[in-house]
C-alpha cells in the first residue's frame, strides 16, 4: 500500500497528502495485525498444562516404611517414581566405582540429599526411550549391577541408578525434592 | 409458470389446513372454554429482588468482596454441606478467595475425602488435599439436593435467586390461604420465592446460627447474601477476570475500528461525488 | 468469469512468478477477493454480511478445534469436561464463550445476509445457483448448531436432542425406527452423543466446502447491488481490494465490538440456565426451548395443533405432529423454489412499491412474531398468534410473491449503477477507481481518480 505509483503525476503537495493518507492505512493494518497476533495467545496457551494438572505437580511420599534394600513405586506427574532405601553394602559398592569411568559421571552423594545418604529417589523412566525399568518391586531383575534393569533395550543401572551398560545415555533422573519432615519427601 | 401455480396451490392448501383444523378450533376453545383454574399456590408467589444494595460483583465494574466470599464459604461449610455437594470446585480453588497456600492446605485437611488407605488398600476416609474436589454427599432423605457448584448459573438471575430463596421462608397469609384453600403439603415448607411456593428444603438459616470468623453479625439476611456471593464465585470463578479482559479487548477494538473507519473513508474519498 | 476490464494479476518478483507458474494460488485470491474482482461501486452495508459470515465460520472452526482438545464425548464426563474447560484450561472460559456466542453471531449475520437477499431479490437469475447453495449452507448450519448444542450434555442439550430427533418419529411407518437409528438407542445416550460430536466436527468443513462453491458461483455473474441493475460498464465497478476490503474491515470491527461485548459481559444471555444442570433422563425441564436462532421455525412446528381429519367422521388423515414437521421443513425448503416463484424482472425492492410494502409490513413483522412465539410457552394466546403468523409466512412466499410479481408496476430503473450513484448524463465521464494506471491494486485512490485519459 505504501508504494503508490499512480499518484506520482501529482505535485509534491499532493505527495505530502498521499503520505499522510498512507499513514492511516499502515496504522489500521498494523493494529489489525496486533489484534490478530494477540488472539493467538489464548489459542496457544490453552495447550499448556491446565490448573488441575499444575496443582497435581507435587507429590508427597512417606518414606518411613521403606526397609533397607527395599524400594517403593510412587507416581509423580503421572510417571513412576522409585524410592529406594540402600543397604550399607549397596552404598559401599556405589562409592567404590571410579566416577571418571562412568558414562554420566555422578557420585552417589550428588544423587542423594545430605543426611540421607541411604535414600535414593529417582524417576522410574529409562533415559533411553522412556520404558519403566525393573528392579523396584520384590523379585524383579536388578540387572548386572544390582540397581535397575530396563528390559526394553537392555540398559543396566547400578545401585546409585547410574547407567553402566546398554544404550541409555544418562543416569535415571533425580527429580527435585525436599524433606518436609524426617519421614516425608515432597517431590516437584 | 407451473412452479408458481403449484406454489400458490400449496400455499393456499397449507394455510387452509392450518386455519381450519388448528386455528379455528383453538380460537373457539380459547374464546368459549372456561380458562384453566390457576394453581392456588400462584397467589402466594412473590418475585424477589435480591439483597438490599445488591452484590459487590454486580455491574460491569463489579469485583469480588473477598471477606464476603470467605464468610460465604463458612456458611456453606457449616450449613449447606450436610446436604449439598460442590463437586466441580477443588480446595485449591479456595486460594482465589484470598487464602494462602498453607491456609488452603489446612482447610482441605479439615474435610474428609473417600479414598483408599495406602497401607491396607481398604476403602476409607482420608484428610483432604488441595488437589481434591469437594466430596460427594450421601443424602439419606427423599430426593436429591442439587449440587451447588453451578446453581447461580442454573437459575435465572441466580445470585439474587439464591438470596431470595434463603430469605423467603415464613407462613402464608392465613386469611388468604383459608379463602383459596391453600395448604402447604406435609413434608414441604412454604417459601414465597420458590416457583410453586412449596419447597422440600426446610429453612436452613436462622439468626446467629454460626459465628463468623471476622466478627460480622450472622443475621439470616447476612448469611444468605454471603453464601449467594460464594455460590456465584463457585459457578463462575473467572467472572471478574473476564470483565477486566473484556474492557481491555473492547478498548483495543474501538481504537482499531476507528482506524479502520478512517482508512475506509480515505480509500473511498473522491469516489463518491455528491449527487447532482 | 469476470468483466473484461478486470485487472490481471501480475507477479512482481521472481518468486511470485515461479509460484504463479506452479500453483497460481495468489492469482486465485487476487481474482476472488483482490483487485482482480470488479464489484458494483454502490453496495451498502447490507453487503458486508457475506464476508462476516465467512469470518464467523472461521471463528467457530478455530475455537471448536481447540475446545475439542479438552472435551470428551461421553455421557459420564461430558458435562464435567466442559466445566474443566471453564475452570482449569488456560483461557478455556474465553474460548468456550466465544464458541457459544460465535454460533449466535454466525446466525445473526446469516439472517441479515438472507434478508438482504429477500429484499434485493438476490436469488433471481442469473444468481439462482448462489442462492441454492446458500440455502444448503443454512441447512447444514442448522444441523451443526443443533448437534453442537447437545455436546455440553446439560438438561437442554439432552431434552433438545430428545425432542428434535422425536420429529423424525412423526414420519409415518418408518419414523420410529429412524429415530432409534439416529440416536443409536431409545433415548439420547453415549451413542448419540458420540456421533453428534463426530458430525459436529465434520460438518463445518463441509460447510466451508459449500461456501467455496457459493463464492465460485458468485464470481460468474458478479455481485448483485442495491439497484438491481446489472453492471454495464467499467465505471459501474470498483476493484474489491482495496475498496471493499476496507469497508469489510470496518464492518468487521463494528461486529467484533458487539461480539466481544457479549462474550465478556453477557456470555450466558443467549443461553438457557437449564443447560447448567447436568442431563437427567428422568426429569424434563418445565419449559423446553431451542436456541434462539431456531425460534421462528419452532413456532411453525408448534402452530399445527389439530390433526387433519375428515370432518364428522373422526378419521385422521395426517397427525398434527407430522403436519408441524412438514411445515417446519417446508418453510425452509420452499426457499429452494423462490427464484421461480418471484418472476418480477425488477430485482431491488427499492423499485418495487408493492413488494416493498409486503416485505416491511408483511414478512418482517411475521418473522418477528414467529421469533417471539417460538421462545414463548406453548399456551394461548401465543399459539393463536403464531398460527396467524405461520399462515402469512406461507402465503407470503407461495401466494403473495407470485401474484405481485405479475401485477406490480415497478418504478423506473436507473440506466446504470453509475447513473444511480452520480446522476444522469455524467456516466461516461464518471470518475472511477484507478484500474488502468499503476500495477499496484492497493494504491491510495485519489491520485488515480482521473478520467481514463
Amino acid at each position: 500500500m505504501a508504494t503508490d505509483t499512480a499518484a506520482t503525476t501529482e505535485l509534491s503537495a499532493a505527495d505530502e497528502g498521499v503520505r499522510r493518507r498512507d499513514w492511516i492505512h499502515i496504522a489500521a493494518l498494523g493494529t489489525a495485525g496486533v489484534g490478530g497476533a494477540s488472539v493467538l495467545f489464548p489459542l496457544i496457551s490453552q495447550m499448556a498444562p491446565s490448573a488441575d494438572v499444575l496443582a497435581a505437580s507435587t507429590t508427597d511420599v512417606d518414606v518411613s516404611a521403606i526397609a533397607e534394600g527395599q524400594s517403593i513405586k510412587a507416581v509423580f506427574r503421572k510417571q513412576p517414581l522409585f524410592v529406594r532405601r540402600l543397604t550399607a553394602a549397596e552404598i559401599e559398592e556405589a562409592n567404590k566405582v571410579d566416577v571418571g569411568s562412568l558414562r554420566d559421571p555422578q557420585t552417589l552423594a550428588e544423587r542423594t540429599k545430605e543426611g540421607h545418604p541411604d535414600l535414593l529417589v529417582t524417576m522410574g523412566v529409562c533415559t533411553h526411550l522412556g520404558c519403566v525399568p525393573l528392579g523396584a518391586a520384590e523379585g524383579e531383575s536388578r540387572g548386572d549391577f544390582g540397581g535397575y534393569f530396563c528390559p526394553c533395550h537392555g540398559s543396566h543401572y547400578d545401585t546409585a541408578a547410574r547407567i553402566r551398560k546398554g544404550p541409555a545415555p544418562k543416569n535415571l533422573m533425580v527429580p527435585n525434592y525436599e524433606f518436609t519432615s524426617d519421614t516425608v519427601i515432597r517431590v516437584g | 409458470m407451473t412452479i408458481r401455480l403449484g406454489g400458490i396451490i400449496a400455499g393456499l392448501a397449507i394455510t387452509a389446513v392450518l386455519v381450519l383444523w388448528s386455528l379455528l378450533p383453538g380460537a373457539y376453545s380459547y374464546a368459549f372454554d372456561p380458562p384453566a383454574e390457576p394453581q392456588p399456590s400462584a397467589a402466594f408467589y412473590e418475585h424477589g429482588h435480591g439483597p438490599e444494595g445488591g452484590f459487590a460483583f454486580d455491574g460491569v465494574f463489579g469485583k469480588w468482596d473477598m471477606a464476603q466470599l470467605q464468610r460465604g464459604y463458612q456458611v456453606y461449610k457449616e450449613v449447606c454441606k450436610s446436604c449439598h455437594s460442590l463437586k466441580f470446585v477443588a480446595f485449591r480453588d479456595l486460594s482465589q478467595l484470598g487464602y494462602t497456600e498453607a491456609e488452603v492446605q489446612a482447610e482441605a485437611a479439615t474435610w474428609t475425602i473417600p479414598g483408599k488407605d495406602p497401607a491396607t488398600g481398604e476403602q476409607t476416609e482420608l484428610p483432604g488435599k488441595p488437589t481434591d474436589y469437594f466430596p460427594p454427599v450421601y443424602y439419606a432423605g427423599q430426593g436429591v439436593p442439587p449440587d451447588l457448584s453451578l446453581i447461580t448459573k442454573a437459575r435465572h438471575d441466580g445470585s439474587n435467586y439464591v438470596y431470595d430463596l434463603l430469605t423467603g421462608y415464613g407462613e402464608p397469609d392465613p386469611a388468604k390461604a383459608a379463602k383459596v384453600g391453600f395448604e402447604t403439603p406435609d413434608g414441604l415448607y412454604f417459601n414465597k420465592h420458590f416457583p410453586n411456593v412449596n419447597i422440600a428444603m426446610p429453612a436452613p438459616l436462622s439468626d446467629d446460627q454460626l459465628t463468623y470468623a471476622d466478627g460480622t453479625k450472622a443475621t439470616t439476611a447476612q448469611m444468605a447474601k454471603d453464601v449467594a456471593a460464594f455460590l456465584t464465585w463457585t459457578a463462575e470463578p473467572s467472572l471478574v477476570e473476564r470483565r477486566q479482559t473484556g474492557w481491555f479487548v473492547l478498548g483495543f477494538l474501538l481504537f482499531a475500528t476507528t482506524l479502520a473507519f478512517l482508512s475506509y473513508k480515505q480509500i473511498w474519498a473522491g469516489l463518491k461525488p455528491k449527487k447532482k | 468469469m469476470s468483466f473484461a476490464w478486470a485487472k490481471q494479476y501480475e507477479p512482481q518478483s521472481a518468486f511470485t512468478k515461479w509460484i504463479d507458474e506452479k500453483l497460481p494460488l495468489p492469482r486465485l485470491v487476487y481474482n476472488a477477493v483482490g483487485a482482480g474482482y470488479p464489484v458494483p461501486r454502490n453496495l451498502n452495508y447490507m453487503w458486508n454480511f457475506g464476508v462476516l459470515a465467512g469470518f464467523f465460520l472461521m471463528v467457530q472452526i478455530i475455537t471448536g478445534v481447540v475446545l475439542a482438545m479438552h472435551y470428551a464425548a461421553n455421557g459420564l464426563v461430558a458435562f464435567a469436561t466442559v466445566e474443566h474447560i471453564m475452570r482449569d484450561v488456560n483461557y478455556g472460559w474465553m474460548l468456550r464463550y466465544a464458541h457459544a456466542n460465535g454460533a449466535s453471531f454466525f446466525f445473526i449475520v446469516i439472517y441479515m445476509h438472507i434478508f438482504r437477499g429477500f429484499f434485493y431479490s438476490s436469488y433471481k437469475a442469473p444468481r439462482e445457483m448462489i442462492w441454492l447453495l446458500g440455502v444448503v449452507i443454512f441447512l447444514l448450519m442448522m444441523a451443526t448448531a443443533f448437534m453442537g448444542y447437545v455436546l455440553p450434555w446439560g438438561q437442554m442439550s439432552f431434552w433438545g436432542a430428545q425432542v428434535i430427533t422425536g420429529l423424525f418419529g412423526a414420519i409415518p411407518l418408518v419414523g420410529e425406527p429412524i429415530q432409534v437409528w439416529i440416536l443409536g438407542g431409545y433415548a439420547p445416550d453415549n451413542a448419540a452423543l458420540n456421533r453428534f460430536f463426530s458430525l459436529h466436527f465434520l460438518l463445518p468443513f463441509v460447510i466451508a466446502g459449500v461456501v467455496i462453491l457459493h463464492i465460485w458461483a458468485l464470481h460468474i455473474p458478479g455481485s448483485s447491488n442495491p439497484t438491481g441493475v446489472e453492471v454495464k460498464q467499467e465505471s459501474d465497478t470498483v476493484p474489491f481490494h482495496p475498496y471493499y476490503t476496507a469497508k469489510d474491515g470496518f464492518g468487521l470491527g463494528v461486529v467484533l465490538i458487539l461480539f466481544t461485548a457479549m462474550v465478556f459481559f453477557l456470555p450466558n444471555a443467549l443461553g438457557h440456565p437449564d443447560n447448567y444442570i447436568e442431563a437427567n433422563p428422568l426429569s424434563t425441564p418445565a419449559h423446553i426451548v431451542p436456541e434462539w436462532y431456531f425460534w421462528p421455525f419452532y413456532a411453525i412446528l408448534r402452530a399445527f395443533t389439530g390433526d387433519l381429519t375428515i370432518p364428522f367422521t373422526g378419521i385422521v388423515l395426517v397427525q398434527a405432529k407430522l403436519l408441524g414437521v412438514i411445515a417446519m421443513f417446508g418453510s425452509i425448503l420452499l426457499w429452494f423454489i423462490l427464484p421461480w416463484l418471484d418472476k418480477s424482472p425488477v430485482r431491488s425492492g427499492h423499485y418495487r412499491p408493492l413488494f416493498r410494502k409486503f416485505f416491511w409490513f408483511g414478512l418482517i413483522p411475521t418473522m418477528a412474531v414467529l421469533f417471539y412465539c417460538g421462545g414463548a410457552p406453548a399456551e394461548q394466546p401465543y399459539v393463536l398468534i403464531s398460527q396467524l403468523a405461520t399462515g402469512y409466512y406461507f402465503l407470503h412466499f407461495l401466494v403473495v410473491l407470485p401474484i405481485i410479481s405479475q401485477i406490480e408496476v415497478p418504478k423506473p430503473l436507473p440506466f446504470s449503477i453509475t447513473e444511480a450513484v452520480i446522476g444522469k448524463g455524467s456516466a461516461p465521464e464518471a470518475p472511477r477507481a484507478g484500474s488502468v494506471d499503476g500495477g499496484d491494486a492497493g494504491t491510495a485512490p485519489e491520485g488515480s481518480l482521473q478520467p481514463a485519459e
